[in-house]
């Protein structure tokens, strides 16, 4: 519906576009936001870019919509370079932090806000439009501080969506809502991003979020993107110490290289030889820092039989047991090898063992994977009480209950 | 029992403050109807002949219309230009931008005396002539800096996410000014105006050295007092007075309206 008078140059877009980043930097005065960055984001997908507080999240975004420069690289939209081009010239909009809804201007008049200034043609009747995939036509004549912090969360996704750009950018967007509304609107998000097939670039310090509605994820980490892909093999396979933590909970060891085949690598951690697969390893001699994540780990009261293909640990001793419904969380003293935690389906009625007994551990060595930081600046596994490693969990549960929808 | 005669207390607190503050007002109001004859000093009966005849006496209207235009033409430029300068100052991070602060001040902290004079003596040493053009320039200098303190404010008070959705909803700079921040900085903007023409409208001191042979309204009472104020002069102000008053009212109601309309839909 593309109008050839539009000043923009911007036009509906029938699909998303991809997005290429190379080699942006941007530093303020003193400091450095975002250090040669690369990103590709194919056309159609929803990407996630995900870190802790502080890392450059929306500087990113505020790069690719142009509300920022960039003091190196450039940035194309659909092949096209948009680097020197004004915010209003770039197919890009923003569901921002705040919402930033217009307090002056009804519902209607905020999302038909974009339509007007590019003068297409009914926008009041796509305003309607747009406001009904939202929900929420019949508060169409209201103020934004009329409405619910959720309900206004809507509107400027409506106030977004409503212009087709080829890329929307979502700047934490749900950060503000209460644990229910966030949950029903990932899957609402989700639905939207499939029913209109544009490209969503969207930002979260929240890693079940980001697991939750992604087709793609990046770990971003001071300015940098740590790693990048989809949410299985990130949790499956974490290249650094950073996204093993982040994203879930990982138990970390360090250790020599003492054999290597050419399937796998053997790593003496205090003493005990841990197998890992040399496909999943980043690095295959010297000081390596390796780990498996913790429901891949077995909890045995018995000495087990050594046995090929397996890595065990032990006897440790259980120094906690915390109950969660679904499974059980044990904290294991491994001497040697330090505090392992274990996650284990609760099978039978309450935990297996409690604090205080023998135990040993034993995982599948195809589990294991092996890191490309460097073992000196490698900590040793903290638990987090703010990373789950049941994200994988919700995910499929999220994605049945998006499909019955 | 000691509530209610502390309670009385402040009752009578209350009506002496506000006498205090009303009975010129009143007085002015009530003189206004005075039979006087030159001397409006003395009750000497009611009359409406005062309003009739307001513009009879010589040169009263002419300085009263001196003041409106001045008036309107100092607060149309203050306006535009401190509010330009708020702007600037909040948004924009440039080098003598804490220095421009401090200096727009400086008008609000001087003795009006000195300003007035420091303002003559400069137009003296240009050599230009004193009028009308050099009490709008006069008062549009010291209605800037109340205009800037007022919208500075406001401006300090609007989320630059606002004007940055505008970008990014394809507004052009002037739309995204006109559509978003305009309209978010006109309570700020509005009472910087209405400030600057009542500081205008009743300056005396540093009118009084820059206007030359032109009178203004104030100028004008100052010397009609040597030879006793005529009641038209208390015509004039009690009619600003009541304009003023209505003003007011109107505004309220129409807030009141307004503010009961939006919580109804
Ligand atoms: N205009 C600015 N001037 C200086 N530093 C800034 C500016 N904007 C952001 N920063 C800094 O850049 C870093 C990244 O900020 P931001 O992108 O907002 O992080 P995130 O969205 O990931 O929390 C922060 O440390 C922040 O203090
Ligand atoms: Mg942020």
């Amino acid at each position: 519906m593309a109008t050839s008078s539009t000043k923009s140059g911007a036009s509906f877009a029938e699909s998303g576009a991809d997005l290429e980043l190379t080699g942006i930097s941007k530093r303020f005065p003193g400091f450095t936001a975002i250090d040669s960055l690369d990103l590709q984001i194919p056309a159609g997908s929803f990407f996630a870019l995900l870190g802790p507080s502080g890392c450059g999240k929306t500087t990113t975004l505020r790069l690719v919509a142009g509300l920022e420069e960039p003091t190196a690289g450039r940035i194309l939209i659909g092949g096209k370079d948009v680097t020197d081009t004004k915010p209003f010239q770039r197919p890009v909009n923003t569901v921002f932090q705040s919402y930033a809804l217009f307090p002056h201007m009804t519902i209607l008049e905020n999302v038909a806000f974009g339509l007007r200034r590019r003068r297409i043609r009914d926008a009041v009747a796509k305003a309607h439009e747009a406001l009904a995939l939202v929900e929420l036509d019949h508060v169409s004549s209201r103020r934004p501080a009329q409405l619910s912090g959720g309900q206004q969360q809507r509107v400027a996704l409506a106030r977004a969506i409503v212009n087709r750009p080829a890329l929307l950018l979502l700047d934490e967007p749900l950060g503000a809502l209460d644990l229910k509304l966030r949950r029903q609107m990932q899957l609402e998000l989700k639905a939207i991003q499939t029913e209109v097939g544009l490209t969503f670039l969207h930002v979260t310090h929240d890693q079940e979020e980001a697991m939750t509605m992604a087709d793609t994820v990046a770990v971003m980490n001071k300015g940098r993107i740590e790693q990048m892909g989809a949410p299985e093999e990130l949790y499956e396979l974490p290249r650094t110490a950073f996204v093993a933590n982040f994203l879930g909970q990982s138990n970390l060891f360090t250790g020599e290289v003492v054999a290597a085949t050419a399937d796998a690598i053997t790593v003496d951690v205090g003493g005990v030889p841990v197998v890992v697969p040399r496909a999943r390893s980043q690095r295959h001699s010297g000081e390596v820092a390796i780990g498996v994540r913790p429901e891949k780990v077995t909890l045995l009261t018995e000495a087990p039989l050594p046995q090929a293909g397996r890595n065990v640990f032990g006897p440790g001793r259980v120094t906690d047991v915390s109950f969660s419904g679904v499974s059980t969380q044990y904290l294991v003293e491994v001497p040697g090898a330090g505090e392992l935690v274990v996650f284990a389906q609760n099978m039978v009625f309450g935990p297996v063992v409690q604090v205080g007994a023998e135990v040993w551990l034993s995982w599948n060595a195809d589990h294991g994977f092996g890191l490309d930081d460097d073992p000196g600046t490698v900590p040793r596994f903290v638990p987090d009480a703010s990373t789950e490693s049941i994200a994988i969990q919700r995910r499929i549960a999220l994605e049945e209950e998006l499909e019955q929808a | 029992m000691r509530r209610r005669t502390k309670g009385l207390g402040l009752w009578i607190y209350t009506f002496i403050a506000l006498a205090f503050l009303l009975i010129p007002i009143v007085y002015t109001f009530v003189f206004s109807f005075n039979d006087s004859g030159k001397l409006n000093i003395a009750w000497q009966g009611f009359t409406l002949e005062k309003w009739a005849t307001v513009c009879t006496v010589q040169g009263l209207c002419e300085a009263f219309g001196n003041s409106i235009l001045v008036g309107l033409t100092s607060t149309v430029l203050a306006t535009a230009l401190g509010t330009l300068i708020a702007i600037a100052l909040v948004r924009y991070r440039f080098k003598a931008r804490s220095a421009i602060s401090l200096l727009l001040f400086l008008p609000m902290a001087t003795p009006e005396v000195v300003l007035g004079a420091g303002l003559a003596a400069q137009f003296l040493t240009v050599g230009v002539e004193k009028g009308l053009g050099t009490i709008i320039l006069a008062h549009t200098m010291f209605c800037i800096s109340f205009v800037v303190v007022t919208v500075k404010a406001r401006v300090a008070s609007l989320d630059p996410a606002l004007e940055e959705a505008g970008r990014d909803l394809y507004g052009s700079p002037g739309q995204v000014f006109w559509r978003i921040t305009f309209p978010l900085l006109v309570p700020g903007i509005a009472a910087a105006a209405l400030l600057s023409f009542a500081l205008s409208f009743d300056d005396f001191i540093i009118t009084n050295f820059n206007s030359g042979a032109v009178d203004t309204f104030p100028k004008f009472i100052y010397i009609a007092a040597a030879r006793g104020i005529p009641a038209q002069v208390n015509v004039i102000a009690s009619a600003v007075f009541l304009l003023a008053i209505v003003l007011v009212v109107v505004a309220q109601v129409s807030r009141a309206a307004r503010a009961k309309r939006s919580s109804a839909s």
